[in-house]
């Protein structure tokens, strides 16, 4: 790790207009937790429901795609990147740098507000709100490591990225169980499962291969993240 | 003392025979329609790169299996149906994933690279008007859209055909389908139009198009499942519907087009038809209202 790159990496992401664009996405998240507490009252059923399919669904994926693919993308697109490169820094050491801040920012604004939507709508009962948010910060971590990998790889980045979480996770995990073994989102589900009050929510996957997974899936998108950027190619607009 | 000699010329134009140019030259509407060409074949990718054809013919790919496996289960005798597994007008809504994926793909590519590269003031220094280039764009995409729904449909419409279902009854509701994917790729082509056409950057226009997309319809789709199914508000939940792409064009073809609502809620009632109707046109014209408040200053910085 290294805080030069880290704070550069930093400044790019916060210093623009993302980061009203994902400020807006957080508020989002909890005013419509704010509306449905106001107009249904306490339900941890809502809650599981509207947490489970709008946060860990919906929200923590955008965020890790729009995050993990920022913090390096725009570099290799208009080609600054060769810039850092180089340095005389190992490149696995700049994956790593960009990877803190990838999962920083997807904490800030995606665990966190998960946690206040949970606690606005259920309190502290059954412990949904802290499931939630564990599932949160798992699946930051995992999607940031995974879309930073995407970036380098490919110039079509969030596309591919975005077809990963609506087509494979929303659409085939929908109709084939087998795939829901190997999505982020059904991982981090079984993280609530195991903090949150029984029956809240349930996961296909256990939570040891979940964690597992989780962790292998995360360390091998940073190290080959790492290796495919010491070969990286510069392609030209096309 | 003696004048000096006027010095002699220093510099002569030669005409060495260049000729003026003096063929026709064509006007507004002939730089509009070959910018609405140029789009409409660079949303596919064709007349570019290699690259830049893998995207969409994939996603058009993509799009097509569907159809096609509706269309052969159609004509298997063996479990002997006698319509198609899936209406016409639900194919839309069953496949939005994709659709918002080629949406966030292509509409930054069709506008953004003009800002980036700073084509923009070559476009205007032509004789060529504002609302030209924003027609054409809107005009260009709502067709790619269109296209990549049509084919579908059409596919399945075939499948139909060879399976010896009534004729009339599918030519009938195919054509109603093919309206509702008219307004369908004109409110997408609007709204990731306006999206892509704030910023010089394609990643953060493809960013910008799939946040609103998918966000608004995983957030209204939850909320119509909580308030409608939790709490059996069937009116409110309809309601919800307003707020999100997909569901809002969905409850036009429900109203209008007297299709099944795919949400799982359709407009309540007529005042919510006909708010649903005057929401889709309103958003079509508002985006166009918005692009040509875009185009009215393009920065040359």
């Amino acid at each position: 790790m290294n805080a030069t790159v880290v704070g550069l990496t930093g400044r790019a992401l916060f210093g623009g207009r993302r980061v009203l664009l994902l400020l807006t996405m957080s508020l989002v998240l909890v005013a419509l937790a704010s509306v449905l507490r106001l107009t249904v009252g306490v339900d941890h059923e809502v809650t599981a429901d509207f947490l489970g399919s709008v946060a860990i669904g919906a929200l923590v994926p955008l965020f890790g795609l729009i995050v993990g693919t920022g913090v390096i993308s725009p570099e290799i697109d208009d080609g600054s990147i060769v810039y850092l490169l180089s340095k005389p820094l190992p490149r696995p050491t700049i994956v790593l740098s960009k990877l803190v801040v990838a999962v920083s920012a997807t904490v800030v604004f995606a665990t966190v507000p998960t946690f206040v939507a949970g606690v606005v709508m259920s309190g502290g009962t059954g412990q949904i709100a802290l499931g939630y948010a564990a599932a949160a910060l798992v699946a930051s971590v995992a999607y940031s490591a995974i879309f930073l990998l995407l970036a380098v790889v490919t110039k079509h980045a969030v596309v591919y990225g975005l077809a990963y979480a609506l087509i494979w996770e929303g659409l085939i995990g929908g109709y084939v169980p087998g795939a829901r073994t190997l999505s982020v989102q059904q991982w981090a589900l079984s993280v609530t499962e195991s903090v949150a009050r029984p029956g809240t929510v349930s996961s296909d996957v256990a939570l040891g291969t979940a964690l597992v997974l989780l962790v292998v899936a995360t360390v091998a998108a940073t190290w080959y993240a790492g290796r495919r950027l010491r070969v990286l190619t510069l392609a030209t607009e096309d | 003392m003696s004048a000096q000699p006027e010095p002699g010329p220093t510099g002569v134009i030669h005409d060495i025979g260049y000729r003026n140019y003096d063929g026709p030259r064509y006007g507004r509407q002939q730089i509009a329609r070959a910018l609405f060409w140029h789009s409409l074949r660079g949303v596919y990718g064709l007349g570019r790169s290699g690259r830049s054809k893998v995207l969409p013919m994939l996603l058009l790919g993509v799009m097509c299996v569907p159809a096609f496996i509706i269309a052969v289960i159609a004509n298997v005798g063996a479990i002997g149906l006698d319509d198609l597994p899936a209406p016409y007008t639900r194919y839309a809504v069953m496949t939005q994933g994709v659709l918002t994926i080629f949406l966030a793909a292509q509409a930054p590519q069709s506008v953004s690279r003009d800002l980036r590269f700073k084509t923009i003031p070559l476009y205007f220094s032509r004789p060529l008007e504002r609302v030209d280039y924003v027609g054409a764009k809107f005009a260009a995409l709502t067709v790619a859209l269109f296209a990549l729904l049509a084919i579908p449909l059409l596919i399945m419409y075939i499948g139909a055909l060879l399976a010896e279902f009534p004729v009339g009854e599918h030519t009938a509701d195919v054509a109603l389908a093919l309206v509702g994917a008219l307004v369908f790729a004109a409110v997408f082509a609007g709204i990731g139009l306006v999206i892509a056409s704030m910023t010089a950057r394609r990643g953060f226009g493809v960013a910008g198009i799939i946040t609103v997309f998918a966000l608004s319809f995983a957030a209204v789709s939850s909320l119509q499942g909580i308030v409608g199914e939790i709490e059996g508000d069937m009116t409110a939940a309809g309601w919800i519907g307003l707020f999100s792409p997909v569901t809002l064009v969905d409850g036009f073809q429900v109203w209008v087009l007297g299709a099944s609502s795919s949400a799982v809620a359709g407009p309540p009632g007529a005042a919510g038809g006909v708010a649903f109707v005057l929401a889709t046109f309103g958003v079509i014209a508002g985006c166009w209202a918005l692009l040509m408040l875009r185009y009215r200053k393009v920065f040359a910085s």
